[in-house]
């Protein structure tokens, strides 16, 4: 019995009444979920249409649920930390809880918020932009959805189920070596992390075929709109940039699971060469996030100034140059660790030439405004907010990049500011405004703009509040991840600001969530297919797109094909002959990647606590579901002609 | 995955019968990465070769065995037009090359004694 109870409070973490509060929680939801599928028998159609499903579109949906889930998560941390911080002497998390929060606040919204609502734009717009019918690899891209979903539910684990990791968002050696963190934290980081990286590996390579061999009959590379080529660019850096990480993060686990010495500080190891290769991920992985927001916003700013998009060529070379040169700058992370006046200058240098395509870029963007008709729509509101926060925000960057005086504002709260403006300003701002200009598209109604309003105000007032403050805290010596200060700092006042524009943009997250429930209940439904009088492919065909997507292969002309097109019918042109209709050949759903990332999670969770009973045949069922999916033949159906036009005529219907 | 019967030419699979190799020129891969393989374990292993004219056998086999991969197994010479695999696998290269050379030149100055 005592055995049990030793085992129980190791196994789960105890000691905190917020954990508590939250363990009663989790367990009442899951209660509460199970028991309404089962009520409502719903279990069946949450199988088959939901975790089986190949379809792009529903995987981008699920995305998207996810990265909400996991920004309510990772913003519930922020809250948490900028409450401790609202006054010196605070003593409102311990410091060791403290540091757990700030290491999960960091994974969690890069890796489990930012790459999931990014993966969910790809695959709600890409295929529609391009006129395809699905992705390349469409059981593929369900399996990165699931290897995603387990890894991220495998790290949040952690926060009830043995100790969060408490490293910080990178985990450099040699704290995170088996000597100073010796408890399963560090491993639940490795383990959550490697697995959903295997699923964004995968999406990258994905949609890079897409796009290469699907694009519609006509559609050159320099006819795809904007977002699908920020795509190919944010894909091609991932396929270049998420070996490194899985490599790195393998050595890490090889030197805490066997005693190897790569990264410690005796044996011939050596701590700072993680830091070298952890940052040769971590900055392209910065421009991963970018890149695509770039993209919605080139897409948003052209709809919504009912103009083309200006200097579309100097924005596709500034996307592609963004997205090789990102792999040139990775040292100016660590110019502290004394690597040389040679090197410093080098990685001084290619940062700073990576802001003249970003230049570029802003300049397009007010260009594409100029003497356009703008109507301020919420995605409008969101790129107009991005492009002041953003290009501030670069150019703090800019500073930082300045070696020398790297030497003063490195890991203060200066640094801090700088990488929350251009991730907030930039990333999130950039899927906000993607999330509100395709909603319509995903689900067949748009979204309350009043309250949209609300939210996109009280994010962007918030956001000035929480974090120019800091700039100046960081200036006056505040470093980062302090767990709490004296009243000898003089840091208060700054802080207490910072703390209010926080919950200020939790105020506008709540409004979102207001905003889409209240939607759901009252938004008229769009029978148009094409709200926004938008330009390219996916705004030609119903919301939500029927299964298939496109009836008929669209033909493409030119850019922005379906705005010309509406141009052309507007002035009495005659309307394009339409294409007989074929049996359309999609994909059948499959279970194997739900049951194969299940595995993925079990050997997880065996190797996170070194259990090999669980790993190993967690490894096994691994194996056995590829082996059983490369002998599955059955994998494609059609669609016959009468079901086409049966589903055509109630989408033109409105029903 | 999205095809019709009669075939389009932007899809997936339709327009992708390009030959993948006879029995002849896998044989001859095969045969080559094993010859490959066992140049480098028997100097090391005999200790023929010591020092830097080790590794230099290790690191040219390697990037021959590379080599022979590319050619025999993954049909590099067989794509057709434009050459995507080709283009890929040169940026691939770059980046590797930035990899190694970077941080050799980085941890020169930050060896741990």
């Amino acid at each position: 019995m005592d055995k049990i109870k030793d085992f129980a409070s190791d196994f789960f973490v105890t000691g905190d009444p917020l954990i508590y509060g939250a363990d009663v929680a989790i367990v009442l939801v899951t209660v509460a979920i199970v028991a309404v599928l089962t009520y409502f028998k719903k279990w069946g159609w949450l199988w088959r249409e939901w975790l089986t499903t190949v379809d792009h579109k529903k995987i981008g949906i699920m995305y998207i649920l996810a990265a909400l889930l996991m920004l309510f998560r990772g913003g519930v941390d922020a809250l948490l930390m900028r409450t401790q911080l609202i006054m010196p002497n605070m003593d409102f998390l311990k410091p060791e809880h403290y540091n757990e929060i700030f290491t999960t606040h960091g994974v969690i919204m890069i890796l489990f918020m930012a790459m999931p609502l990014m993966f969910g734009l790809f695959n709600i717009a890409v295929p529609l932009q391009i006129g395809a019918r699905d992705v390349a690899f469409p059981v593929l891209n369900s399996l990165s959805f699931w290897l995603f979903f387990m890894g991220a539910m495998l790290f949040n684990l952690s926060f009830v189920i043995g100790g969060s990791p408490n490293g910080g968002w990178l985990a450099y050696p040699p704290l995170t070596e088996k000597m100073f963190s010796p408890g399963v934290g560090q491993d639940f980081y490795i383990w959550g992390i490697q697995i959903s990286g295997i699923g964004s590996l995968m999406t990258g390579i994905n949609f890079i075929v897409t796009i290469l061999k699907m694009r519609a009959p006509g559609m050159t590379l320099m006819k795809m709109p904007m977002f699908t080529w920020s795509v190919l660019a944010s894909s091609l850096t991932i396929i270049l940039a998420f070996p490194i990480l899985t490599v790195t993060l393998a050595l890490l686990f090889i030197d805490r699971f066997l005693g190897a010495h790569f990264f410690t500080l005796d044996g011939g190891g050596n701590p700072m060469m993680y830091i070298n290769l952890i940052w040769m991920w971590g900055h392209p992985e910065v421009y991963i996030v970018i890149l695509p927001a770039f993209g919605i916003f080139s897409e948003v700013v052209a709809t919504f100034s009912k103009k083309k998009l200006f200097g579309y060529t100097s924005m596709v070379f500034a996307l592609m140059s963004i997205s090789v040169v990102s792999f040139f700058t990775w040292a100016h992370h660590f110019f502290t660790m004394g690597s040389g006046a040679n090197v410093n200058a080098f990685f001084a240098i290619s940062t700073m030439i990576i802001a003249i395509p970003t230049g570029v870029k802003v300049f397009n963007w007010i260009l594409t405004m100029y003497k356009g008709k703008i109507s301020f729509k919420t995605p409008m509101l969101w790129t107009m907010g991005f492009i002041p926060c953003f290009v501030v925000g670069g150019m703090t960057g800019v500073l930082l990049s300045v070696a020398p005086a790297d030497f003063q504002f490195h890991n203060s709260y200066f640094l801090i500011a700088h990488f929350h403006q251009v991730l907030i300003g930039g990333v999130a701002f950039g899927y906000f405004a993607g999330l509100y200009y395709w909603w319509p598209k995903m689900f067949g109604f748009s979204l309350n703009e009043k309250l949209g309003k609300w939210a996109f105000w009280l994010w962007n007032i918030g956001f000035y509040v929480c974090f120019m403050p800091q700039y100046v805290l960081g200036l006056m010596g505040m470093t980062r991840r302090y767990s709490t200060y004296g009243w000898d700092t003089g840091w208060f006042g700054l802080n207490l600001v910072s703390t209010i524009g926080a919950f200020l943009m939790g105020a506008g997250f709540l409004f979102q969530v207001w905003q889409i429930l209240h939607s759901i209940k009252f938004m008229e439904k769009d029978t148009t297919g094409d709200p926004w009088d938008g330009r390219t492919l996916e705004w030609s065909i119903p919301s939500p797109a029927p299964m298939y997507n496109f009836a008929t292969d669209p033909q493409v002309r030119e850019v922005d094909d379906w705005w010309e097109e509406k141009q052309r019918l507007a002035s009495g042109g005659a309307p394009r002959p339409k294409p007989a209709l074929e049996p359309i050949h999609m994909p059948k759903n499959s279970g194997m990647p739900f049951i194969k990332a299940t595995f993925w999670f079990i050997a997880g969770f065996g190797f996170v606590f070194d259990w090999m009973w669980m790993a190993i045949p967690g490894l096994i069922g691994v194996a056995a579901c590829m082996l059983a999916h490369s002998f599955n033949y059955d994998t494609d159906y059609y669609i016959p002609v009468d079901e086409i036009e049966r589903t055509e005529a109630a989408a033109r219907r409105g029903v | 995955m999205a095809q019709h019967p009669t075939g389009h030419s932007h899809d997936a699979h339709g327009d992708s019968h390009e030959s993948h190799g006879s029995l002849k020129s896998y044989v001859i891969g095969f045969v080559l990465s094993l010859v490959l393989t066992i140049i480098p374990l028997v100097a090391v292993l005999n200790d023929i070769v010591e020092g830097t004219a080790a590794r230099v056998v290790l690191l040219v086999t390697a990037v021959l065995q590379f080599v022979v991969q590319l050619f025999f197994f993954m049909h590099l010479r067989e794509e057709k037009k434009p050459r995507w695999n080709l283009m890929a696998l040169i940026l691939g290269l770059v980046i590797v090359l930035t990899i190694v050379i970077g941080s050799i030149w980085i941890m020169t100055y930050n060896a741990v004694a």
